[in-house]
């Protein structure tokens, strides 16, 4: 792939002065591992991550050195089991650890996400032992690239209407169709994909960089997630070894149980990507002097600024909650849903009174909010839209199916 | 090697100070506390790259009550072997450096580390009063350490060069800025450190002969004065009266 030529930038002069907000306390309801696993993710950001990332996500490429540090950090996969190459820590690690890599970059989340949890996690829990033992070393230590095909150019929001199949052919299942929106595919050695089989039903299938007939072209032109890479998975008959297949699920459930996981961080994330604007703005609004006083002195700073903390810190006892539901197994996917939508769109719009808290200043790349701004719009809509969500939380409440 | 590292919690620096007890307590309600980074960054990192080059291994010990506990774990991250707590707030560095003493006395540690100074107080005092109590040989703000012979040879940066002391262990070495580049505990590290002993012992009685009268913020800085570049005996006017640098 062209990135893997790329001259790779490690340093600027850019100072990361981001500093933590917690009005409510939160952090005396988490324990000693995820303060320590928080604080070192931060640590790791501003030192590798903060500096540079402007620059990548102007250039549109993807930091790919980064795999390394995001595996040497230990954010892939952090609540799988040490031996599997994971973290072995709970959920609400998972979850902080997400919302430090999110306050720097949602791109950067969206890279450690879909190796942990939309790659690691089906190949943990639906994989053989000895896919799990064949990949998940490889992958938690960042030597390998993963990615994930569920959505299809002509099915998003319905999954289940997939074109991509599978035909049997012995020891091999033949693999026809296309996936689109897959975040490192065209840097990936290994995808996980969901097709059908001939009998209707969706199966999982490991397909490896190289196999005949699999390419993964990037595509161009986002005006955001532009520092993480994007591209399509085409499969025209590759030859898939039946060992490739994800033996332990069967059905819609089995990517839907991943995005469950992704979701979940995607609502942690999201706290540090608000976190980050709300910081940069509430410093910001003390330094900028206007009609001879700093502008947080005037009410309508204040009222924008006071409508973030608060909606900050119910974002943080919402995730923090189903952090301790999901510690217990017990968080539902409808309650994902409510947090990753909730949180997302709460991201959004404080990115939006950041920057004009920020003024002009606020869509340049001194600060980081444009990009921030950029990125959820892509957030608000991957991993279930901000509809969709609504009208899942509408069918847990009612028993009544809006989608069709 | 056997090796000690002496760890201190700090606050942040972006803490905002205040006193209280009539301005001779640092006041340190919904202030965030770190492991001093001297002791983190430079101290602990070279002491584990020693472990890493001869073989041995890495205690650290903290005087302070359980509060520290968090930090004491984010050296065992990092990839100390073992913690000491002294189950005790910290008084004073001369207390300090006596309950490290009492401890490290039947241990027989080849080499002590501690940051050439913790970032709150900036006393630099424990390291050789810990020597002294010990009769050991002290280096203070090491910048370098060359383990690569049987006898170390430690650089300090002085006035206008640098000095080179060679010595041979035990020895008690403070460490500065160069000693070491900071180690991130990752999501590994931080798991494996549950697991690591940390004993808590009980302090000894000790007294001081010092005390603290008061502390005092420094005055706030005044902002910036514009002169006009024209006006030159303003400018030296300034310098010499109010800046008194003249």
């Amino acid at each position: 792939m062209s990135h893997a030529n790329d001259t790779v930038i490690t340093k600027s002069d850019k100072t990361d002065r981001y500093q933590h907000h917690d009005y409510y306390g939160v952090d005396q309801l988490l324990s000693e591992d995820h303060l320590l696993a928080r604080d070192a993710v931060r640590d790791w950001v501003k030192q590798e991550v903060s500096p540079i990332i402007e620059e990548y996500a102007e250039q549109a490429k993807c930091p790919v050195h980064l795999f390394k540090g995001l595996a040497d950090i230990g954010a892939f996969g952090p609540s799988l089991p040490l031996k599997y190459g994971g973290g072995g820590m709970d959920e609400i690690a998972y979850g902080v650890i997400m919302q430090e890599l999110e306050r720097c970059d949602s791109g950067l989340r969206s890279m450690a996400s879909v190796q942990g949890s939309l790659v690691m996690y089906p190949i943990y829990k639906y994989g053989s032992e000895e896919q799990r033992m064949k990949y998940l070393p490889k992958l938690g230590s960042g030597e390998f690239i993963g990615c994930f095909g569920l959505t299809e150019p002509d099915h998003g929001s319905n999954p289940s209407g997939m074109l991509t199949n599978v035909v049997d052919d012995g020891d091999a299942y033949i693999l026809n169709g296309s996936k689109m929106w897959i975040t490192n595919s065209p840097i990936a050695d290994i995808a996980v994909v969901w097709a059908k089989r001939e009998d209707g039903r969706i199966i999982g299938l490991i397909v490896e960089k190289g196999m005949k007939g699999f390419s993964a072209p990037e595509i161009h032109g986002k005006w955001s997630l532009r520092a993480s890479i994007t591209g399509e998975l085409v499969f025209e008959d590759v030859r898939v070894p039946k060992a490739n297949v994800l033996p332990n699920v069967e059905g819609l459930k089995g990517p839907l149980g991943c995005l469950s996981k992704a979701r979940y961080g995607i609502a942690w994330g999201a706290i540090g990507a608000a976190l980050d604007c709300y910081d940069s703005a509430l410093r910001y609004s003390q330094e900028r002097i206007q009609f001879g006083k700093p502008i947080a002195q005037f009410q309508l700073t204040q009222k924008k600024l006071a409508e973030m903390i608060t909606e900050i810190t119910k974002a943080q006892l919402l995730a923090w909650r189903l952090g301790s539901l999901a510690n217990d197994g017990k968080a539902s996917p409808a309650q994902i849903s409510m947090a990753k939508r909730n949180n997302v769109h709460m991201a959004l719009e404080i990115a939006r009174e950041a920057r004009q808290i920020h003024g002009g200043m606020g869509i340049t790349n001194e600060y980081p909010i444009m990009r921030h701004m950029m990125n959820l719009e892509t957030v608000l809509t991957y991993e279930g839209t901000h509809d969709i969500h609504l009208l899942i939380t509408g069918m847990d409440v009612t028993g009544l199916n809006a989608f069709k | 090697m056997k090796l000690l590292v002496c760890i201190s919690k700090t606050p942040d620096t972006t803490a905002k100070i205040s006193f209280k007890d009539d301005n001779t307590q640092f006041n340190g309600d919904g202030v965030n506390f770190i492991l001093n980074p001297y002791d983190e960054w430079y101290a602990l990192v070279r002491a584990i790259e020693l472990k890493e080059q001869k073989g041995g291994t890495v205690t650290v010990i903290n005087v302070g009550d359980s509060s520290n506990d968090i930090i004491i774990r984010k050296a065992l991250a990092i990839g100390a072997d073992e913690a000491v707590r002294v189950d005790q707030p910290a008084k004073s560095s001369i207390d300090t450096a006596k309950q490290i003493a009492e401890y490290a006395k039947s241990q027989s540690f080849d080499v002590i580390f501690l940051g050439k100074e913790t970032i709150d107080y900036n006393g630099a005092e424990v390291g050789a009063m810990v020597a002294e109590l010990l009769e050991l040989p002290y280096v203070s703000f090491a910048s370098n350490m060359d383990s690569s012979a049987e006898h170390f040879v430690l650089t300090r940066d002085i006035e206008g060069g640098v000095e080179e002391i060679k010595l041979n262990a035990p020895f008690v070495v403070s460490a500065a800025k160069g000693m070491a580049e900071q180690r991130i505990p990752n999501m590994r590290g931080i798991m494996m450190a549950k697991r690591k002993p940390l004993n808590v012992i009980p302090g000894i009685e000790t007294s001081s002969h010092t005390g603290v009268k008061s502390f005092t913020l420094p005055a706030e800085k005044d902002g910036v004065k514009m002169i006009d570049p024209d006006n030159m005996d303003e400018l030296v006017r300034l310098l010499k009266e109010e800046a008194k640098v003249l």
